[in-house]
């Protein structure tokens, strides 16, 4: 045996799992495991629910409304089921969770490398290490921003911010503000920096358009009566593709409003094409923005067309409350999206009118630390479904992981329970053929 | 039509099962997915000349069309040429309309939608204050391409726009036009 190239500190413990994370994916495997009587620790960088406590901006509530906000034996039972959680509203029912179920959490603890060892994995941290069979990576789908490479060609004078770095628009100078990405995030950024009044252009590439209410009741209730939520990673045509995918345009608020690009341009946002290049100072957009908007629209009248069906098919003899209860739009009186004839190609980023870039581009999940050889040569997690490509390690919380549902917080019961089998079943055989991992 | 049109297989003369075979087959190896695409031009006289493309770079290996083309260039007569062949600018429609067409083919093969006729008609706006050097604030290009397309087909007027929209979406040209390119000239 050759020895591990990577720092040794002091065996902390040995045990049969190691969840890293916990947020509201690692507790729910938490509770998995204690049900599965499967003695196992959560090690967490920081304190429970870590990002929404230090990686969100101020104003963000769920996507998703209350009811939504279940984990493993654990409901919504607040006053206002179709609310939608702030951020300090999302840590307390986190919090709350990990201390119903007892979970066995270690906070401040950095996971810095997990390397194959004979009997499993050995998991080095910043307060020792700890032997274990089995390794449940639910540190998050968003670790690190995707930054375009032209990232470093943005000239000195303006200042760059990515998604986590963003709290409120008081952080901004007074001038001009770019918002890179028309996901949630992307317009609802841009929609609260232009109420502050700074002047905003929005770069909008492939998009979902959506609305937030649908025939009196939220989007979510029907992307869950129709069953959309729970397809499976492995019924669907393309699931690479898929999993590229942006979210939603979406936002959470008292009110449902919808936030879609037309919104935006009421409240006097600039809408370009996506940024694909900075050069000599200058930003340039591409023009393909008018294709982008009629995709998105043509989507968004699909999903409301088979929202249409299923009521015309199954409406009448559901269970399901029909009976909507919000103010809709019906899908004649969604326009298509409002562009300007002549969209900017070009933004000059030196002459003083833009002072922020904001990178609203998505994040993919930092793995930095996991040193065994998973990854394709795009660097990309090889994993079916949250089993990754080496014995005894899963995944959680990735974007359309098992269902399209994996990386919400409702999304990870069904996980769980399946992964859990499967870990279960994978320390099972362990015990009785000691020897198969020899080779390994 | 009815009484024979039970199940008619689609048929737009795009063989889909071997372009899927090559997405396939190029995901796996990636390094046979790295294409050359070359043309050469020789000036004939005044605004003429005459282009040609017979070779490229592909699957790893030199590759070759079954014969070469050759296109001739000119400028019309309204620029005091001799308008021996379409303008460089209107080569430049030709490849976008053409990049497209194509798309909606194999993307309609792809989706079952039975072709009839797909016509395309393209309009690029220029400034001639650009190229003439008299606005600097005028840009050499195009202003901004029009493309209509006339397409008969079985299918929705929503379904036929979703076609061309996915058609824009994976068309090498329609990239070129919309997104900036490096070009390096050198002189030997």
């Amino acid at each position: 045996m050759t020895s591990s190239p990577f720092g040794r500190s002091p065996l902390t413990g040995t045990v049969d799992v190691v969840v890293v994370g916990a947020g509201h994916a690692g507790l729910a495997m938490s509770h998995r495991l204690s049900r599965l009587a499967i003695e196992h620790v959560v090690l967490e960088r920081g304190e429970i629910a870590n990002s929404w406590r230090h990686e969100r901006w101020n104003s963000l509530r769920l996507l998703t409304p209350n009811w939504q906000s279940r984990l493993p034996d654990c409901s919504y039972e607040g006053a206002d089921p179709d609310g939608f959680m702030t951020m300090p509203e999302v840590i307390g029912f986190i919090t709350a969770y990990a201390k119903r179920i007892a979970a066995p959490v270690r906070t401040g603890v950095t996971v810095t490398s997990v390397v194959a060892s004979d009997d499993g994995y050995r998991v080095e941290t910043n307060r020792g290490a700890w032997r274990c069979r089995a390794v449940v990576v639910a540190s998050g789908a968003h670790g690190l921003p995707n930054l375009p490479a032209f990232a470093a060609a943005v000239p000195d004078s303006l200042n760059t911010l990515t998604a986590k770095d963003y709290r409120h628009p008081g952080q901004l100078d007074d001038r001009g503000v770019l918002v890179v990405g028309a996901s949630a995030t992307g317009l609802q950024l841009a929609d609260e920096i232009a109420r502050s009044g700074r002047p905003v252009t929005l770069c909008v590439g492939e998009h979902i358009r959506m609305l937030r209410t649908y025939r009196g009741l939220d989007v979510q209730r029907w992307l869950d009566v129709l069953g959309i939520l729970d397809e499976r990673y492995d019924a669907v045509d393309d699931i690479v593709r898929v999993r590229r995918v942006p979210s939603p345009q979406l936002i959470g608020s008292p009110d449902r409003a919808t936030l879609d690009l037309n919104a935006l341009t009421e409240r006097g946002v600039t809408l370009v094409g996506r940024l694909v290049g900075i050069y000599d100072g200058e930003a340039q957009f591409s023009g393909s923005l008018r294709n982008h908007c009629a995709m998105a629209d043509l989507k968004l009248r699909r999903l409301l067309d088979s929202i249409d069906s299923w009521v015309v098919e199954y409406g009448t003899q559901s269970a399901a409350p029909l009976e909507g209860v919000w103010p809709t739009q019906s899908a004649e009186q969604i326009v298509p999206t409002r562009l300007a004839a002549q969209p900017a190609l070009t933004l000059d980023l030196t002459d003083g009118r833009i002072g922020t870039i904001i990178w609203a581009t998505g994040f993919h999940p930092d793995f930095r630390w996991l040193h065994l050889p998973v990854f394709d040569r795009k660097g990309r997690l090889r994993h079916d479904g949250g089993i990754v490509d080496a014995p005894g390690l899963y995944v959680l919380g990735l974007n359309f992981m098992r269902r399209r549902k994996s990386s919400f917080i409702h999304g990870a019961e069904d996980d769980v329970r399946e992964l859990g089998e499967h870990l279960a079943a994978f320390l099972r055989i362990g015990v009785e053929r000691p020897a198969r991992r020899a080779a390994g | 039509m009815s009484a024979t049109a039970t199940k008619v297989k689609v048929n737009n003369g795009v063989n889909v099962e071997a372009l899927l075979g090559a997405r396939q087959a190029l995901t796996d190896v990636p390094e046979a997915a790295q294409f050359k695409w070359r043309a050469t031009c020789q000036w004939v006289n005044g605004t003429h000349s005459r282009s040609t493309v017979q070779s490229f770079f592909g699957l790893g290996a030199e590759q070759s069309h079954k014969t070469e083309f050759s296109y001739e260039a000119d400028h019309p007569e309204v620029f005091a040429a001799e308008d021996k062949g379409a303008t460089p600018v209107e080569y430049v429609l030709v490849g976008l309309a053409s990049c497209l067409t194509a798309g909606i083919a194999a993307v309609a093969q792809n989706r079952s939608i039975q072709l009839r006729s797909v016509k395309a008609t393209l309009e690029g706006g220029m400034d001639l204050q650009g190229i003439l050097g008299i606005d600097s604030d005028v840009r050499n290009g195009f202003d901004g391409i029009k493309i209509v397309f006339e397409i008969d087909a079985d299918a929705s007027r929503e379904d036929i726009a979703a076609l061309v929209a996915q058609s824009q979406k994976r068309s090498a040209v329609f990239d070129i036009v919309t997104n900036p390119t490096n070009v390096a000239v050198e002189i030997r």
